[in-house]
């Protein structure tokens, strides 16, 4: 088979595939249609016990504490 | 003469064309889409001759709630010389939207469009959105977000100058 004969069956397999990123629609929520996403419940530091919890197994295994929410590093040198 | 580059070629302006047939809703310069063909719950103020900004907002959106204040503040001084503020909530839920209304007591027209039918068929880019309309019905500007004064005073010009227009 001449590969000029698999050219063409090629770019509309091609096309159709890609004629699905032409409409927005299908990947991505639009400004309108986010009351869900702006949710409270949906933040993640809604719960201040979960955050604490949080905090605190992420400066026990890095060993740095205050490193995320205090100025200056988790070193210790500021 | 067919060729698989022909074919080629015009598949790929097809995906092009669709790509913006599907972005472009509404034109500068050309007339808003008529606000009574989309259903919106609420009554619409009388605005045929007048300037008017549709603001499209939502009682989940921080910073369309913070320009509430400036807007009302606008409408009040704006009114007499012939501008109209129609501001439309895209809220599916009505209970927030009352509650919402019920509280700040807006000095412009708030409606709802429950069905999402006209912004989707307006497509704003963000939340909020306003779309200033001269004294024919034409689209002359597009503004998105609200960030404080700043933005509302340069809106507020904008406003000026096609009240002055005749």
């Amino acid at each position: 088979m001449k590969p000029s004969v698999l050219i063409l069956p090629s770019i509309l397999v091609a096309c159709a595939c890609a004629g699905g990123c032409s409409t927005t629609k299908l990947v991505r929520v639009q400004p309108w249609e986010r009351a869900t996403l702006a949710d409270y419940t949906m933040r993640s530091d809604r719960d201040p016990l979960h955050t604490a919890m949080s905090e605190h197994i992420y400066f026990s295994r890095e060993a740095s504490s205050g490193g995320r929410g205090v100025g200056g590093s988790g070193c210790g040198c500021n | 003469m067919w060729s698989p580059k022909n074919t080629s070629l015009a598949c790929l302006l097809g995906l092009v064309l669709g790509a913006f047939a599907a972005s472009a809703e509404v034109k500068f310069g050309a007339p808003f889409p008529e606000l009574a063909t989309f259903s919106l719950e609420g009554s619409l103020p009388p605005h045929e001759g007048r300037v008017v900004l549709i603001d499209f907002w939502a009682t989940w959106c921080a910073p369309c709630k913070a320009s509430f204040p400036f807007y009302s503040a606008l409408q009040t001084e704006l009114a007499p010389l012939g501008f109209t503020l129609i501001a439309v909530s895209v809220d599916k839920k009505a209970a927030p939207f009352d509650e919402f209304i019920k509280r700040f007591a807006p000095a412009f027209a708030t409606v709802r469009d429950s069905g999402q039918k006209m912004v989707a068929a307006i497509q704003p880019p963000a939340m909020p959105t306003c779309y200033l309309l001269d004294r024919h019905g034409v689209l002359r500007l597009v503004h998105s977000g609200f960030h404080g004064d700043a933005d509302g005073q340069k809106l507020r010009a904008e406003i000026i100058k096609l009240i002055e227009e005749k």
